[in-house]
């Protein structure tokens, strides 16, 4: 068996659903064999979350739901849906 | 002296609306060639002389400057005037390259730090030549400008549904907000790739700055919400407009930002669009007659 390396993609969603849909997202590929950068792609590689998961996809971070903070109830800021997945690819 | 420029060059409320909901304004071949190919020889030939930050913009690029004719061109006049008042304070410039067969793009990041103020600079990014979307024109995220960041904290994000990857002629003029989300792409081809910047603060409170002629009673009246009458291209459907990569609860919040901008604006603090802040701000004190 060779060596493993870790590919990442990060997926943020319309929601805290898993299978709701893929509104921004970043892949970085450990195997070296694809390099991403911003502004490479306009299309999401995935529709949803749950999408990710049926190509092979494994989430290692779910977003925490954390109540606003008080003050800040109508502040936006980062996309806070954010799913981080991985999947593990032989070099 | 600033020359205050006629109305008909000014921005319209709906132009303004836009600028409120999506950050950005785009003039796609406003500058005419002769200025597009006499800054491309200045930026060339490293003349582009850039001016103290806090000097009146009318003191800036004196003749013979072709960025200052760019600048001095009653359409651009228009569009800053609308915006940032008719003599704004210049802020700093740049000349954005982006080198041939590069690796990768610069991150997404916003510009300055983070600014919380409803009042706003802007910054014009000026296209002096082509750009096909090999060079890797700036790319802008519409809707981003409320969002609260600080500079490349949000360098994660490669890339965002609804993202605008600027392709254009030579002459393009994109106006945005400061706090629009950006970045210069991947230049794939084999030429260098420019974008002018240069940003302006206001000098005068931003209130009804642009030709108000359409900006009617009628525009604020209340609308009929959530049953599929409401108008299509007023005011207020801009205003309310989603960005296709807002999530489903911070996106309604966009719109609350968006109307107390309008408000902020127009210095109409009654003003509403479909009803989002009315509900809000309704916390009626009146008792009630007992039976």
């Amino acid at each position: 068996m060779g060596q493993l390396r870790q590919k990442i993609l990060v997926l943020y969603l319309a929601s805290s659903a898993l299978d709701d849909a893929v509104r921004a997202w970043a892949v970085y590929d450990g195997t070296g064999k694809e390099a991403h950068t911003t502004g490479d792609s306009d299309t999401p590689p995935y529709k949803t979350g749950l999408d990710a998961l049926k190509d092979g996809w494994r989430v290692i971070q779910f977003p925490q739901l954390i109540p606003p903070y008080p003050g800040l109830e109508f502040t936006t800021s980062f996309q806070k849906n954010e799913f981080i997945l991985e999947k593990l690819e032989e070099i | 002296m600033p020359t205050v420029v006629d109305k008909q060059y000014l921005l319209n409320s709906k132009q303004m609306a836009s600028f409120v909901a999506k950050g950005y304004l785009r003039f796609d071949d406003l500058i005419p060639d002769t200025i597009n190919q006499a800054v491309m020889r200045d930026i060339d030939a490293g003349i582009v002389k850039s001016n103290p930050a806090g000097m009146p913009l009318s003191q800036c690029y004196p003749p013979p400057s072709a960025v200052g004719e760019m600048l001095r061109m009653p359409q651009v006049q228009g569009i800053i005037q609308s915006l940032v008042g008719a003599d704004p304070l210049f802020d700093h410039q740049a000349v954005h390259v982006r080198e041939p067969n590069e690796d990768s793009a610069q991150n997404l990041h916003g510009d300055s730090t983070i600014d919380i103020r409803m009042h706003f600079d802007i910054q014009l990014m000026y296209f002096p030549h082509d750009v096909s979307r090999e060079m890797g024109g700036t790319l802008i995220v519409p809707g981003s400008h409320f969002r609260r960041i600080n500079e490349s904290e949000i360098a994660r994000y490669q890339n965002i549904v609804g993202q605008i990857q600027t392709v254009c002629n030579a002459g393009t003029l994109l106006i945005v907000h400061h706090g629009i989300w950006h970045c210069g792409r991947q230049n794939k081809s084999n030429q260098r790739r420019y974008m002018f910047k240069v940003r302006l603060n206001p000098a005068v409170r931003q209130l009804r700055l642009w030709n108000t002629d359409d900006l009617t009673e009628d525009a604020k009246k209340q609308q009929v919400i959530f049953g599929g009458s409401a108008k299509t291209d007023d005011v207020q459907s801009i205003l309310t407009k989603q960005e296709p990569w807002f999530e489903w609860g911070d996106g309604r919040l966009e719109i609350l930002n968006r109307i107390k901008l309008w408000r902020f604006l127009t210095g109409d603090n009654n003003f509403d669009a479909h009803y989002w802040l009315t509900r809000l701000e309704n916390m009626p004190e009146v008792m009630e007659a007992a039976g």
